[in-house]
């Protein structure tokens, strides 16, 4: 595909035979290109242009966003009005959603409005705990959990009818994506449960941050031994760590991010450790990207996102592709 | 009782021996059931179920029962209540990322899950929970269904 190919904003794309949505994410992996994907940080205002400032330092880096839907647990702009704003101006958003908040009722409303407003992208989560957020005295709600939320969605979009049966109009076209964590225990299981998350309907996955690259591919491998590999597309997830004290916070307070003792040390003996934690970051993409199965990367610079298109343009994945974004067509050819 | 759980995934093999036996025999009570009345039947054995199994698994009666798909670790008692589990927040040692104190049920699961006859059925999906089968017993669910799955088979 022409990634200058011209989408005017709020105008959807034609759907491609055999395709699922009309999004650029999917055109992109199934023409076979490198995709990177990156988080985008919500506001915690009801300002529409913290959301367009915060989109725009992805310009040309990036084939989507995620919203991130009450990420940690914590109170942000939700990932609905995020990617209502977004998509207006053409932008092609990954809206997350966690089963934590809505229950099913609430999450198939959304995800009809999410497709009507040219969503074309959704990460089914079953998200944090509220007991690790800013509201620990919430109720959780949980109805759903990400696989029965992905089963969910695809019986609306393939079947078009609600999980109650009652029948849809007009499904939403959405391209399905999910998360996984291959340096979660129990490490046995994470194959199986790959296979059960594309059972239920996972067309991509975007990972937890990786930082054991023997473990990713390990992972794989087990992935290809079950024939997944063909069946979805794999993001593994990056970021750059801003020091050697952020990263023993995290491994010691965040629960699902394993980061090595090696890497610690990295930082620790670094003149610079900012820089370095970017270095890592881009050493790992690169790493990553020689991995047989691997389709894209997912980005997600923390409190860094300034620093991520530096990051995918020394990486080098994009290989002078310069992915869409608002206005690019008015651009001059770098 | 946490205890009580381990025990009960730690001899998930030998409690899903017994099931496949004590299915059947409840199964073709039915007769008896059906004289006595399902709605009289419901309340006593709702009562014993509960009993039973909160004292080995620490069921929350939730009423759509999986255990024997979960390697006898019950997933109500995930913070999550996730039916899919283990999400991506297991603890390196294996516990939950909530209950720092407590194993994951679903690591307990895999390894309860490994032991048993029927392994591969963790890697089944399981459907939501139905919420209006809260607090009612899911012995007494699994035989309706058991003879609503034979009357129909018949019919055909």
């Amino acid at each position: 595909m022409n990634a200058r190919e011209k989408n005017h904003a709020g105008e959807a794309l034609p759907k491609k035979a055999g395709y699922v949505s009309t999004g650029r994410l999917e055109r992109v992996l199934r023409a076979g290109h490198f995709a990177v994907t990156a988080e985008l940080a919500p506001p915690d205002s009801a300002l529409a242009d913290d959301v367009y400032a915060r989109a725009r330092v992805f310009d040309g880096y990036v084939d989507g966003m995620n919203a991130t839907d009450g990420s940690g647990a914590n109170c942000h702009m939700s990932s609905v009005a995020m990617c209502a704003l977004l998509t207006n101006i053409g932008y092609s958003p990954v809206m997350q959603i966690a089963c934590r908040d809505k229950n099913r009722i609430a999450i198939q409303g959304d995800v009809l409005g999410a497709a009507a407003m040219g969503v074309s992208n959704v990460l089914c989560l079953s998200g944090d705990g509220v007991q690790v957020g800013d509201h620990p005295e919430a109720k959780p709600v949980f109805d759903l959990d990400s696989m029965s939320l992905l089963k969910t969605i695809k019986i609306m979009r393939d079947e078009s009818r609600f999980l109650s049966g009652r029948t849809i109009t007009t499904p939403p076209e959405i391209f399905l994506g999910a998360a996984e964590n291959p340096s979660a225990p129990p490490i046995d299981f994470r194959p199986y449960r790959l296979a059960k998350k594309i059972a239920a309907g996972a067309d991509f996955i975007q990972t937890q941050y990786i930082f054991d690259i023997p473990q990713l591919k390990e992972f794989m491998l087990k992935a290809g031994d079950l024939g997944l590999l063909e069946q979805c597309f794999i993001l593994p997830g990056v970021g750059p760590l801003a020091s050697a004290r952020t990263a023993t916070w995290i491994r010691k307070n965040v629960p699902g991010i394993y980061i090595p003792e090696e890497v610690i040390n990295r930082l620790e003996g670094a003149e610079n450790q900012k820089q370095e934690g970017q270095k890592i970051c881009i050493e790992l993409i690169q790493q990553i990207r020689e991995i047989e199965g691997v389709s894209g990367i997912h980005v997600m610079a923390y409190r860094q996102e300034e620093s991520v298109a530096d990051i995918i343009q020394q990486s080098g994945v994009l290989e002078g592709r310069v992915p869409w974004y608002p206005g690019c067509e008015n651009a001059e050819p770098a | 009782m946490y205890k009580f759980r381990q025990w009960s995934v730690t001899h998930s093999k030998r409690l899903e021996s017994f099931y496949n036996i004590f299915e059947p025999v409840i199964v073709k009570l039915h007769p008896l059931w059906n004289a006595i009345g399902y709605g009289l039947m419901e309340k006593p054995v709702r009562a014993v179920e509960k009993v039973v199994k909160g004292l080995m698994f620490d069921c929350q009666m939730c009423g759509h029962c999986v255990l024997s798909s979960t390697g006898m670790s019950c997933p109500m008692n995930c913070p999550k209540s996730i039916r899919n589990g283990p999400c991506g927040g297991v603890r390196l040692d294996g516990n939950c990322e909530i209950k720092p104190e407590m194993r994951c049920v679903w690591v307990e699961a895999w390894r309860g899950s490994q032991q048993m006859k029927k392994s591969a059925a963790i890697r089944e999906l399981q459907v939501p929970v139905n919420f209006t089968y809260k607090g009612s017993s899911s012995w007494m669910r699994v035989v309706r269904d058991e003879v609503q799955k034979h009357k129909s088979e018949v019919a055909l």
